[in-house]
């Protein structure tokens, strides 16, 4: 249904199944994509709000692997942990991704990356059990420690 | 705007239907007669459509005689929106840090990071 359509970040809400979809193109080939999403020494570089601290507690990138890294800000610690499902070089990463203010919860993230020729598509999909677990995933953020977040995004996007 | 008000109104704007009458009324305001002219459906399907568009908070009727035209409620539709804008925006903000680290990243550290361990 809703689809924001830019050449930046394009972003979908699936009607039909709870899931959101990013896609983004990249100016560098699949194997560097797909490294900065699999090294933890490259992860923690872009990963995590800049008004954040990322700290990897273990990043275990291959099939059958696990991770499980923590967010600091303002004193308070966030913690996300999950399983990698399926890795293939430079091509998927399926992965568990949960939050563990919501332990219970968790979303199954598909990590697509296509080679266009020297530079990348990514597509990066996040499916949850329920459009109210979908609805709450998107209104994430919202909270006041976000919110000055957005307002230096804005100056950023300003720019 | 609750989450589960959220919900309602991506609920609502998951029917193509309901989508398209949702884009008609961005336009102007419509009876329900107009609303139901180009679908092949029945008055009743139309109602029904709109009962869920008016649960949503996305549509209203203005009280008084018949006909009375469908309107709107702008607010609540940019509202929704916005949402996934602002979570779009996030990402795009990630993206862009992942940008500069691509840049500075050298083309062949590693090229096989994955094979030590991985399944044959």
């Amino acid at each position: 249904m809703t689809t924001t359509s830019t050449r930046e970040t394009q972003i979908v809400a699936d009607p039909d199944v709870p899931l959101v979809r990013i896609v983004r193109e990249f100016d560098a080939p699949p194997e560097k994509v797909f490294r900065a999403h699999t090294d933890p020494e490259l992860v923690v570089q872009w990963l995590g709000p800049r008004s954040t601290t990322m700290r990897v507690e273990h990043y275990d990138c291959r099939t059958g692997g696990s991770y499980r890294y923590v967010h600091e800000s303002g004193g308070q610690e966030y913690g996300f942990h999950g399983s990698f499902h399926e890795v293939r070089p430079s091509e998927v990463i399926v992965q568990t991704f949960t939050f563990e203010g919501m332990p219970d919860g968790v979303a199954l993230e598909r990590l697509v990356v296509e080679d266009l020729g020297g530079r990348t598509r990514l597509t990066a999909t996040s499916l949850v059990d329920s459009f109210e677990a979908r609805d709450a995933f998107l209104a994430s953020g919202m909270d006041t420690g976000v919110r000055e977040g957005y307002e230096r995004l804005d100056e950023l996007l300003g720019r | 705007m609750a989450a589960d008000a959220l919900s309602r109104v991506f609920s609502a704007l998951a029917d193509p239907t309901r989508r398209d009458m949702v884009a008609r009324l961005a336009v102007a305001d419509a009876t329900v007669g107009e609303l139901a002219e180009p679908y092949d459906v029945s008055v009743q399907a139309v109602y029904k459509h709109l009962k869920v568009l008016e649960d949503a908070a996305l549509v209203t009727r203005a009280p008084g005689p018949q006909p009375r035209p469908v309107h709107l409620e702008a607010q609540v539709f940019d509202l929704a929106t916005g949402w996934l804008e602002r979570y779009r925006r996030r990402a795009e903000q990630r993206y862009r840090r992942l940008d500069d680290l691509l840049r500075t990243m050298p083309d062949d550290a590693d090229p096989h990071p994955l094979s030590e361990g991985a399944p044959p």
